[in-house]
């Protein structure tokens, strides 16, 4: 059994930043991930964020991620596992982790679980199809491989996710035959479809995908007009010449430590779907465990980056760890937070965050 | 199909290795994920589905779905997406559950 | 529509347009940002003071195009790479655009490319005047097009000819 103060389920842009905040009070912190690196989905976006300048705005996510593995390795408090998966939670506190195909017994007295999301898919004919991807799938591929997933895609979705993958592959020299989004109107900023559109992508508002064509890839798509009720219009169908199709169509929590620890969940469709009930520190409602990042609702990197400083600077203080400032500091960050998520923009988070914060 | 030049990214490669998929012999990098290196080569279907026996590719690329389990040096249900290419590995197109030798 | 297909309207161009009377004074920077989004970097990149403070992140730029010379800092800095500076005054019958550019390969100086508008139709040809790229601009080049001046409020990227 290995004891630690915090223990922190996930390295990306929420466990990063989770395990800086606490080991800096002087927390003990094992910071465990999956992969055999850290940053999680952030070594994969190479745009520059938007944000206020203290939340690093306008740097590349990859540099982020870079910084933040850095200081994480740097800091004498933190341990870092990599390539250990989390398997599961258990009633008398204890994390069990896979790492090298050993079994390590985790018995923390803190748990922050930043275990992010996962990509949704969507129903039509043949997309079970090589070919058929997840947005971030494809994202994967070209932007840390440098490999192709094929040479002409159709993407479906034009929330940021969609808009942004799209403006990649075409930057990797992939062409891109459109972006298809079910809603009458583009839900990425518009400054992303703007930069796609004038590049020569077109952007088909209420328009959805109706069918995957090909044997055993895809060979080819067929989109589809929908009228204000989000019911197809006959005689609108489009083919598509492409042999990708990436589906950017929402990520939801993933939240099995959550459940596994007995956790109270809501369903909030604005934040994804399931996720934990939680009060302003983040705690969820089994003491002692917090939750930062997309396991407690898709929102984006530098909201995350936020709830992880929250969360870690919670968890530590609960451990009895203090600053003079601390109090100052945590002001200061959920300022940060509620200015991010104030705008016409953040309506959405606003709305769900509010159904399960108590 | 591997990305040639890129305005934002260097891509560091490791050592070439040569690999086998269902008894061919193909070229990959070190440290690349055998999906990628497959990718790269063009290869695009992982597996079978089981029931029906439809083609399967990768989808969500970081370990969370399981579409991509292939035969890995005799070990079935290895999620290629996440599994490092190494010199001379055997890797195989997955029909049905896998069975452990 | 803008929100439709990702193609401001006349009507959103108009609102961020420098005057006339300025235009014909020189470079100025208009920035093409027609939502409420939280950023702010463009702010922090003047050295100027021409984009007005922040009352909000959430607030869109307002470039003081009186104190605004064209200089193009916020350019690089801007994620959406929705800034550009146009100069009216560059000869008798052309006008520079100067685009922020992610993609390779660059154009060469000197080179006869084809200019693109924001719909991303090609409505003339642009000579390239000069290429800022290198470490500092960290992989956003600035390009700077010369297109006949009718054209410059209307193109926003350019295509090489024959690529893409």
């Amino acid at each position: 059994m290995r004891h630690t103060e915090i223990c922190i389920v996930g390295g990306g842009p929420a466990g990063l930043t989770a395990a800086l905040r606490a080991a800096a009070l002087g927390a003990a912190v094992l910071l465990i991930d999956r992969n055999d690196y850290l940053g999680g989905q952030l070594i994969k976006q190479t745009h520059r964020f938007f944000g206020s300048k203290q939340q690093r705005a306008s740097e590349r996510g990859i540099n982020i991620a870079r910084e933040l593995a850095y200081a994480v390795q740097e800091e004498e408090k933190i341990t870092v596992l990599t390539e250990a998966t989390a398997l599961g939670y258990y009633k008398d506190g204890v994390v069990l982790v896979e790492q090298n195909e050993k079994i390590i017994k985790i018995k923390p007295k803190k748990l922050i679980v930043a275990t992010g999301g996962a990509e949704k898919t969507l129903l039509f004919p043949n997309n079970d199809l090589p070919g058929v991807y997840g947005a971030g799938a494809v994202q994967t591929l070209v932007n840390v491989y440098g490999v192709k997933p094929g040479k002409r895609v159709l993407m479906v979705g034009a929330g940021n996710i969609g808009v942004i993958v799209s403006y990649q592959l075409l930057q990797a020299g992939v062409e891109v035959a459109g972006i298809v989004e079910a809603a009458p109107r583009i839900g990425a900023y518009w400054v992303h479809a703007s930069k796609v559109v004038r590049a020569g992508v077109p952007i088909y508002t209420s328009h959805t995908i109706k069918r995957a064509w090909g044997e055993s890839e895809v060979e080819g798509a067929t989109i589809v007009q929908l009228d204000e009720n989000w019911q197809p219009i006959e005689g609108t169908e489009k083919d598509f010449d492409v042999d990708v199709i990436c589906l950017s169509v929402g990520l939801s929590p993933l939240t099995e430590l959550l459940w596994q620890a007995g956790c109270k969940m809501e369903f909030v469709p604005e934040l994804g779907g399931r996720v934990p009930v939680r009060n302003e520190n983040l705690e969820t409602s089994v003491p002692g465990i917090y939750v930062a990042g997309d396991v407690s609702g898709i929102e984006e990197a530098s909201a995350a980056m936020m709830e992880g400083a929250l969360a870690g600077l919670n968890a530590a203080r609960a451990l009895g760890y203090n600053a003079p400032d601390l109090l100052q500091r945590k002001a200061e960050i959920l300022k940060e937070l509620e200015g991010l998520r104030s705008g016409p923009v953040g309506e959405k988070i606003r709305t769900g965050l509010a159904k399960v914060t108590c | 199909m591997r990305v040639n030049e890129h305005p934002i990214l260097n891509f560091t490669k490791g050592k070439k290795v040569k690999f086998y998929y269902n008894g061919q012999q193909l070229e990959g990098y070190e440290g690349e994920t055998i999906a990628a290196a497959l990718h790269a080569n063009g290869v695009r279907v992982m597996r079978e589905s089981i029931r029906l026996h439809r083609p399967r590719g990768l989808f969500c690329n970081i370990g969370n779905c399981s579409s991509c389990l292939m035969i890995v040096n005799g070990k079935p249900n290895v999620r290629v997406c996440v599994e490092k290419l190494q010199e001379g590995m055997v890797v195989e197109t997955q029909r049905g559950k896998g069975e452990l030798k | 529509m803008l929100a439709q297909n990702g193609v401001p309207a006349p009507e959103d161009l108009a609102e961020v347009m420098p005057s006339e009377e300025r235009l014909a004074r020189g470079p100025v920077a208009m920035a093409e940002c027609f939502q409420n989004i939280p950023c702010d970097p463009c702010y922090h990149s003047c050295r100027r003071q021409a984009i007005k403070p922040f009352s909000d992140i959430n607030d869109r730029p307002q470039i003081d195009h009186e104190l605004c010379n064209g200089c193009g800092m916020c350019l690089s800095r801007c994620p959406g790479l929705a800034i550009f500076v146009i100069d009216q005054t560059y000869g008798e019958k052309e006008a520079l655009v100067k685009i922020p550019y992610e993609y390779l390969p660059l154009p060469g100086e000197g080179d006869v490319v084809e200019a693109v508008n924001r719909a991303g139709e090609t409505v003339g040809e642009a000579r390239v005047a000069k290429v800022q790229s290198g470490a500092k601009l960290d992989g956003t080049a600035i390009v700077w097009l010369v297109v006949p001046r009718e054209l410059s409020m209307e193109v926003r990227h350019f295509k090489i000819k024959g690529g893409r």
